[in-house]
């Protein structure tokens, strides 16, 4: 690796629009992808792409948020912020997993859940709180995979995992660089300065406990050689699913519950 | 109750009471206007109405002691990890000096208070966020004393009460406050699994990851009257749509009928319907 890359730098490299993303993924590293639509409540939402397929003959459910790559497939997916009904379809995916004993592989790239009137009509906090609920409780092994930016509530709804795993380049943060810049100094502009102190990239988020591993890209970013790329995450995934599958469906849940027990946790005496 | 016992519940009793006044002095003049009405009413008759405008029912906001005082029994409060302190896991610039200027300001170490106490002679645990500090933003302290509260409450086998109002995440914290979204909920799902009944209430506003994680989630969830509920906040959605928001949008009354609220209830009404409340899951938590 050369001169490493400011927190800036890397924000750009996350969102380049020929960086690898869930459709590529599932082209790459599984066969028989089946896709399962819609909420069964109301609607289905492109913003999420979900489905079972097999990882080297195993059935696994794969999820993940969806911003499409040309301009007709961003407007489908809505560029990838989802709505309450692509969470509520995750969830629903996610208790098949259970039930069929399936692992769950998820792929998280999202400036963030939709802000928009329906959504909110609809419940999109509901929506967000009952994926981070229930997943606690999945007795299946989970992976999460940040492949280009996990914005907000929006990227945590899918990311509530034993491993979660972070490309080199991707960033995983509370919103957008911009978004803080605007809320903290009321001017979005600021946005290069926001990223250096917003903790965001792969090594800092290794140093706060949030993440549990980094999968290194090739020089200037995973889109410039994706076969290899592609390799290499497929050998983080398969060493993690690899470990997990030897834990009991108890251990799985309660890994994951003091994994996430630990964050921000300050040492402190029960007082009552 | 034992004499002993007797004392120290009165101790409580004044000190809730102490700080419950501090929380709910309005500074100025004899008379306060209502921003909703616009109507003139003097400062006692609105702390007489629990902070309600006596013109039009406006709900002004309240500090976190004072709103445990308006629904606890006299001199069954008991704070919980009071001392647990403030953070700062990012070593944001600047973000030290703030947090001691809140401190100062409302007398509070973080954005909530957990409790102890009884409602209508039932035992609980409440937990409130204050507004005053930090828009009652979800920090790693605020995110760690909810869980400790759901967690001494999941323990000792108790109904659970959090009030929430909350501009959402913590910017200064960036992704740890993120994550206390996760810690909360994991938290809730391990204490739902015991029978045990949790009661959330949205107060004005509850926006962002506190409306995305433990205040959504609620085996019952009441709103006090105007209540702003919502994910993104309105500016947001404002800039996202590029129009202007219908009339009563998010407000708890807009909740209710979308679902997602079970009632809407008045602070003049909150302790009895808690009350109510825990008398119907009595049962329920004690399987």
């Amino acid at each position: 690796m050369s001169e490493p890359l400011t927190a800036a730098q890397r924000v750009a490299i996350a969102r380049h629009p020929q960086r690898p993303n869930i459709t590529d993924y599932i082209q790459a590293l599984f066969t028989d992808f089946f896709e399962q639509k819609g909420d069964r409540l109301c609607g289905e939402d492109a913003a999420i792409l979900g489905g079972v397929a097999l990882y080297h003959g195993r059935p696994v459910t794969v999820i993940g948020t969806r911003k499409g790559k040309t301009l007709e497939e961003n407007l489908k997916c809505n560029f990838g912020m989802p709505n309450p009904e692509g969470y509520r379809k995750a969830l629903r995916l996610m208790r098949q997993a259970e039930k069929f004993r399936r692992p769950i592989l998820t792929f998280i790239d999202t400036s963030g859940a939709y802000p928009g009137l329906e959504a909110e009509a609809r419940g999109q906090g509901e929506a967000i709180a009952r994926n981070l609920y229930e997943m606690s409780r999945l007795t299946v092994p989970v992976i999460a995979l940040i492949t280009g930016e996990g914005n907000s509530g929006g990227a945590l709804a899918l990311g509530v995992a034993n491993r979660v795993l972070i490309l080199e380049n991707s960033v995983y943060a509370i919103l957008s660089p911009e978004g803080f810049a605007s809320i903290l100094w009321k001017d979005s502009a600021r946005h290069e300065e926001a990223c250096e102190l917003m903790k965001l990239t792969a090594p800092d988020l290794l140093e706060l406990g949030v993440i549990d591993g980094i999968i290194p890209e090739p020089e200037g970013g995973a889109h410039l050689a994706p076969a290899a790329h592609m390799r290499q995450v497929d050998r983080a995934l398969s060493r993690c699913l690899a470990e997990l599958s030897k834990e009991s469906g108890a251990a799985l849940a309660a890994g994951r519950y003091q994994k996430f027990r630990r964050m921000g946790a300050a040492p402190q005496k029960e007082e009552a | 109750m034992s004499g002993m016992n007797g004392v120290f519940a009165k101790r409580r009793a004044r000190l809730l009471a102490m700080k419950a006044i501090r929380d709910n002095h309005i500074p100025g003049d004899k008379a306060i206007t209502c921003p909703k009405c616009g109507q003139d009413s003097d400062r006692k008759s609105v702390a007489q109405n629990l902070s309600v405008c006596p013109k039009c029912g406006y709900h002004f906001p309240i500090g976190a002691y004072y709103r445990l005082s308006t629904i606890l029994d006299p001199g069954s409060f008991r704070e919980l990890f009071e001392k647990l302190p403030a953070a700062d896991p990012l070593s944001f610039p600047g973000y030290r000096a703030k947090v001691e200027a809140a401190q100062r300001k409302t007398g509070l170490t973080e954005a909530v208070v957990t409790a102890t106490g009884t409602i209508g002679g039932r035992k609980c645990v409440v937990g409130v966020l204050d507004s005053r500090f930090f828009m009652g933003s979800m920090s790693a302290a605020v995110g760690e004393k909810i869980t400790l509260a759901i967690e001494y409450a999941t323990k000792n086998r108790l109904p659970l009460i959090l009030f929430a109002a909350s501009g959402g995440a913590r910017m200064q914290e960036g992704i740890l406050s993120l994550m206390q979204m996760a810690k909360t909920s994991a938290a809730l799902a391990r204490f739902s699994e015991k029978g045990l009944l949790y009661i959330s209430v949205f107060t004005d506003p509850t926006t962002g990851g506190v409306t995305a994680s433990f205040a959504s989630l609620g085996d019952i969830i009441l709103a006090e009257p105007g209540a702003l509920i919502g994910f993104a906040g309105p500016r947001v959605i404002q800039q996202t749509i590029g129009q202007t928001l219908p009339e009563g949008f998010q407000r708890a009354e807009f909740q209710e009928e979308h679902g997602f609220v079970d009632a809407v209830v008045p602070r003049l009404q909150m302790r009895d319907t808690l009350s109510q409340l825990l008398r119907l899951h009595e049962k329920g938590g004690r399987t």
